[in-house]
């Protein structure tokens, strides 16, 4: 595996005390994207941290390219660019300053052909000559984008992108992390949302108190962990479900004009044809049918749910 | 060596300077006229020379280290606090610039900084007082070399503080202070001998007499012992400034 980025075994305990790595090993390939998902406070933006060099990390060590990151920090920080979470700008500077001393920063050579390009791609050209302080929230994410951008870097980190963007900038900002794979950047983003990583990623890391829990393919995560789920629409509504589908998961829902089937996704048999038929064989009329897969997000809940739930029972007994 | 990086720091500093020039650069110069009015031109002309040369010319070398001083350490603290305040400083942790070229870039710009407002102030006072150069190379070595030391110490002060009030508090509370009874505005044989001795422990004495040296060739210290002093709280400041970035002192978790 071609791996850009490879984490092992990092661990983090701050000053404080707080544990908030513990023990992460993770390989990035090479012109993918990847999405680390995770509840508040799990580690992602230490993670990040300790990678784009703002953290030191009490152990383990960070190769970005083959290039360990704290001996050879100049080869592997020139190949990194980090869009981070907070909206931090030098705020009396004009877009057109911050973008050139962010180039200037990473030790490239002057070229405002191609800040010109970055700024026109992210819809900034236009107000290259404002202060930052000037400009609404929205731009002042793309002005973060295009500083991350303006060094031309191989790996770009995104934390938390789309945090307090609205749609119109959201849309705009996976396209733009689309053309960037295309042009062979590999990028990290890290995320709350989940339709986000839904949507964007090809893989995805959740994380969890410090813990990569789970790194996985995401369609073979969803097939994997996904349930599917059948809707019967009928024709009259149901006053409850007959007894004699009761051997199957149902549920009846929309007062009674909605037949839900919850079943496995990759089992191998799914139930489908007997349900039909034993419902035809009831007389229920169906209007329509529908079914959907469960989507990333309950898989997520699901899964940091699973887990914490025996700490709860714990937590729970002890102040018992 | 990543120059470009320095570069970029460098210009980015002397930028935010003359966005500021009135806050900056006219501030400083006006408040140090005004001493050169007060105690130079009407005062001074009713004392006696001090040291052979005038009083109002006597306390140039003084005033302009004052200022300086001043100048020097809120300019660097400021450069090196605000990004930490904003969080801007992200950028250039993830730069691949090392830690030697980022006190390069802020210390450099504003000790530049500082030497432009001792000259501007030189020229200023001009107008007011007639005064000498015996040694203009020395004039500008020590010029230099305080604008340096006193930007590293604050570099220091704004790593070091983590809210407004710190980093206003050593300038105001403890340079100042010592300026003032360095000798700024009179030379330490007047004090009696005990508060001479006392004085000895001041290091911005070294630096204002050696200063005044360049100018009018008397000294209340030898030449030498103020190059040394200055030098060795020079090493001092980078000896410290090493620890922070070796540890990562409230700049790197």
């Amino acid at each position: 595996m071609d791996s850009i980025i490879a984490v092992d075994n990092l661990t983090k305990t701050y000053a404080s005390g707080f544990q908030a790595l513990k023990g992460v090993s993770l390989q990035i390939r090479r012109g993918e994207i990847f999405a680390l998902l995770g509840p508040n406070g799990a580690g992602k933006t230490t993670l990040i941290s300790i990678v784009c060099g703002l953290v030191n990390p009490t152990g383990g060590q960070v190769l970005v390219d083959g290039f360990d990151n704290r001996r050879d920090y100049r080869q592997a920080r020139q190949r990194i660019g980090l869009v981070p979470q907070e909206l931090t700008n030098n705020m009396f500077d004009s877009v057109w300053a911050t973008v050139r001393l962010s180039r200037g920063l990473f030790g490239k050579p002057r070229n405002d052909a191609l800040l010109e390009q970055i700024l026109r791609e992210l819809s900034l050209w236009d107000k290259r000559n404002e202060r930052i302080m000037d400009l609404s929230g929205g731009m002042k994410r793309r002005v973060l984008i295009a500083k991350a951008l303006a060094h031309e870097p191989e790996v770009l980190f995104l934390d938390e992108p789309t945090a307090g963007v609205d749609v119109a900038l959201r849309r705009d900002m996976w396209n733009m992390v689309r053309r960037l794979q295309q042009r062979g950047v590999t990028i990290i983003l890290t995320t709350h949302y989940i339709e986000e990583a839904e949507e964007m990623a090809d893989r995805i890391g959740v994380i969890r108190q410090g813990e990569l829990i789970l790194t996985e393919d995401k369609h073979s995560l969803m097939q994997q962990l996904g349930t599917r789920q059948l809707t019967l629409q009928l024709q009259q509504p149901l006053p409850a479900i007959p007894a004699a589908l009761a051997e199957y998961p149902l549920t009846l829902e929309e007062q009674g004009y909605a037949l839900v089937y919850t079943f496995d996704a990759k089992a191998e048999q799914s139930g489908i044809a007997e349900l039909l038929r034993s419902v035809d064989q009831l007389g229920i009329e169906v209007r329509d049918l529908r079914s959907s897969q469960s989507s990333l997000e309950d898989i997520f809940v699901g899964l940091v749910h699973s887990r914490e739930q025996p700490q709860q029972a714990s937590t729970l007994g002890g102040a018992a | 060596m990543s120059l470009q990086g320095v570069k970029a720091i460098y210009l980015a500093e002397m930028a935010r300077m003359l966005r500021t020039r009135l806050q900056s650069i006219a501030s400083p110069v006006i408040s140090t006229s005004l001493y050169f009015i007060v105690f130079g031109a009407a005062i001074g002309t009713r004392m006696t020379e001090v040291d052979g040369v005038s009083y109002g010319a006597f306390i140039i070398p003084g005033l302009i280290m004052l200022m300086l001083l001043n100048e020097s350490i809120s300019n660097a603290s400021f450069g090196i606090y605000m990004p930490r305040f904003t969080g801007t400083i992200y950028e250039i942790l993830s730069a691949p610039v090392s830690p030697f070229e980022i006190v390069v870039g802020y210390v450099g710009a504003a000790a530049t900084k500082s030497v432009l407002l001792g000259l501007l102030v030189l020229l200023t006072a001009r107008i007011f007082v007639d005064y000498e150069i015996q040694h203009p190379v020395w004039m500008l070595g020590f010029l230099l070399l305080t604008a340096i030391t006193f930007s590293l110490f604050g570099f220091i002060i704004g790593v070091w503080a983590d809210g407004f009030e710190k980093l206003q508090i050593i300038p105001l509370m403890i340079v100042t202070p010592l300026a003032f009874l360095g000798g700024s505005f009179y030379s330490i044989t007047m004090l009696p001998p005990f508060w001479q001795t006392v004085t000895l422990f001041n290091p911005v004495v070294y630096l204002i007499s050696g200063f005044r040296w360049s100018f009018y060739g008397a000294a209340d210290v030898h030449i030498g012992v103020s190059v040394g002093m200055t030098l060795v709280f020079l090493t001092l400041c980078l000896l410290v400034i090493s620890w922070i970035f070796r540890t990562g002192y409230r700049i790197k978790p």
